[in-house]
């Protein structure tokens, strides 16, 4: 009789313990697709001079050009951050490290966004020296020398903020740490599409951000699985 | 006769009415107006109310108006002190000190844009900013007392920031309390750890030449020249953290550096960076003692009559030949 008592209890607790378990992460599954698009003419990109440093000219065949408007094919716009800017429940899951690298004189990726007090790790992939200089206005602004073959620079950034990265000795290097308080964001590819997944049901407000054209909000309403479609256009100029 | 043009004009209905109701027009009547204290005691009433307004809305010190609110964040004039020393200031005191001073530059917001501002470069430090460029703490965070108060007391050479002796220590304790009121990061962060100097290693040519070796492999000379002339390649294209162009600075001007003139000022200098302007900090890539190697080359380079630049002065004469220049056709590895 007390067994058949004990194993109850320890079936109650073991099942108590793994409702506990999934309570703390909604994991969820729905998702948000979309595609970002533009409409009128884009500025032209322009390419690059990067003769003042020799080790890095050489790694490009055809030379790169600048970043703050890309495009690709059906008028689509990448290096967009689309990410939910309310109604988000959070996450306690743990953050691996996000990376940032200097690689031919470039910042990969040239947007990188990240959720608040993530790790981030900044390498030297070059044979020159690079300083990363954050011009952040939230966060407390650094700048910190990088020489080739120097460790990767371990750090985090404690606020929600939009980023400038720059190079003071590569003055063409520009990108973006996107500091976000949700987990649940995405980035637009050269087809301009994007997805987030991952999210339990509830109603959110869908932010997509371009650095030169701003920040479009829309409201979306996610009720159990299912995957919404939310596009953004952009409307463009030429300069 | 028609007098025409010389006709006085006439003014619109509400001030002859007003002008009635004070006493000051006789238009309406037979007799001399008459100031009585009931229209004195109106006139000054409005006449105040008006002048208030207009000042209350000529006031810009937002960050000061409510100054118990927390919400707003900025540390309170009432309450902010600093220490240095045996000295403790206080903003109350160094806001009028401020007023007096500091205002015409760095404006009545501390956010640099002062009256003067448009007409000097560089531009006055953006204490809403609380990113400081002469410290002894690590690159992103905030300055100590002690390291504002040395700079006011030494003013920044080669800028229009002076040396401010003429204040008393106490005024430019209060002072440095003061200006800590214009960002919120003082109320909630605090100072980063000062970095602290080992002995200086003896100045041999060893250490110069070991210096030198640094010099060309942490890539100094690309904004600051081969010969350290502010001329590298990457120096025309310089911009501080605002976007306004600065250049590095020049060895061969013999001038102060920014941040002082020992040999002590120099290893800070690049050991915590100059924040908000494009020199990095290298806390992490040199160690101490290399440190101090790249300080006894740096001093070659400028046009004085130290130690290091008499070493200099007698190696290059029985070695001249052998010593490689400094650049890219130097760097190792580099094609």
């Amino acid at each position: 009789m007390r067994t058949k008592y004990f194993l109850a209890l320890m079936i109650a607790v073991l099942l108590g313990g793994g409702m506990l378990v999934f309570a703390n992460s909604p994991a969820g599954s729905g998702s948000i697709t979309g595609k970002i698009t533009y409409v009128g003419t884009p500025p032209k990109m322009k390419p690059i001079d990067m003769s003042k440093e020799p080790s890095c000219a050489k790694q490009h065949t055809t030379p790169v050009t600048t970043q703050n408007v890309v495009t690709g094919p059906g008028n689509a716009l990448a290096w967009v951050v689309v990410y939910i800017s309310a109604g988000d429940q959070g996450s306690s899951a743990p953050f691996q490290a996000v990376r940032y690298d200097q690689k031919g004189c470039q910042y990969i990726p040239h947007v990188l966004p990240m959720v608040a007090a993530q790790e981030l790790q900044i390498y030297n992939d070059d044979q020159t020296s690079h300083n990363i200089h954050p011009l952040a206005k939230v966060n407390p602004e650094w700048n910190k020398s990088q020489p080739r073959g120097s460790p990767p620079i371990d750090t985090k950034w404690e606020k929600s903020e939009f980023i400038p990265v720059k190079c003071n000795i590569h003055p063409w290097m520009h990108g973006y740490f996107v500091v976000l308080k949700t987990p649940h964001y995405a980035v637009s590819g050269g087809d301009g599409s994007f997805a987030i997944k991952g999210l339990p049901a509830g109603k959110y407000t869908v932010t997509a951000w371009q650095e030169q054209y701003g920040s479009q909000n829309q409201e979306v309403t996610i009720s159990g699985s299912e995957s919404k479609t939310v596009n953004f256009t952009f409307k463009v100029l030429p300069y | 006769m028609d007098l025409g043009c010389l006709r006085p004009p006439e003014y619109p209905k509400v001030f002859e009415a007003a002008a009635y109701f004070i006493g000051f027009d006789s238009t309406y009547r037979d007799e001399a107006p008459k100031m009585t204290l009931k229209k004195l005691a109106v006139t000054c009433a409005l006449g105040s109310m008006l002048l208030v307004t207009v000042g209350a809305t000529s006031i810009r010190a937002q960050s000061h108006v409510n100054l118990a609110d927390p919400s707003l964040g900025a540390p309170s004039v009432e309450s902010t002190e600093s220490h240095i020393g045996n000295l403790t200031g206080h903003a109350t005191e160094g806001k009028k000190v401020y007023r007096r001073y500091c205002i015409g530059c760095h404006g009545p917001d501390g956010d640099g844009a002062g009256m003067n501002a448009q007409w000097i470069d560089p531009k006055p430090r953006d204490f809403t900013e609380a990113t400081f460029k002469c410290r002894s703490t690590p690159t992103g965070t905030l300055p100590t007392d002690d390291d504002l108060y040395n700079a006011i007391t030494r003013g920044f050479a080669t800028t229009n920031m002076p040396p401010w002796q003429s204040l008393t220590p106490q005024q430019r304790a209060d002072l440095i309390a003061f200006i800590k009121t214009w960002s919120p990061r003082w109320a909630k962060e605090k100072p980063g750890t000062p970095l602290s100097i080992p002995p200086e290693t003896p100045i041999t040519i060893k250490s110069i030449l070991q210096g030198r070796e640094l010099f060309q492999k942490l890539e100094c000379w690309k904004c600051h020249g081969p010969q350290g002339h502010g001329d590298g390649p990457a120096a025309a294209t310089l911009t501080d953290d605002k976007g306004n162009p600065i250049r590095p600075y020049d060895f061969s001007s013999g001038s102060r550096f920014m941040c002082g003139v020992t040999n002590q000022d120099l290893y800070r200098i690049f050991m915590t960076g100059l924040d908000g302007s494009p020199m990095p900090s290298f806390a992490d890539v040199v160690k101490p003692n290399e440190a101090w190697d790249l300080v006894h080359f740096l001093r070659t380079l400028q046009p004085l009559l130290t130690q290091e630049a008499a070493l200099w002065q007698t190696y290059r004469s029985a070695h001249g030949a052998d010593i490689k220049p400094i650049g890219p056709e130097a760097a190792v590895g580099v094609q």
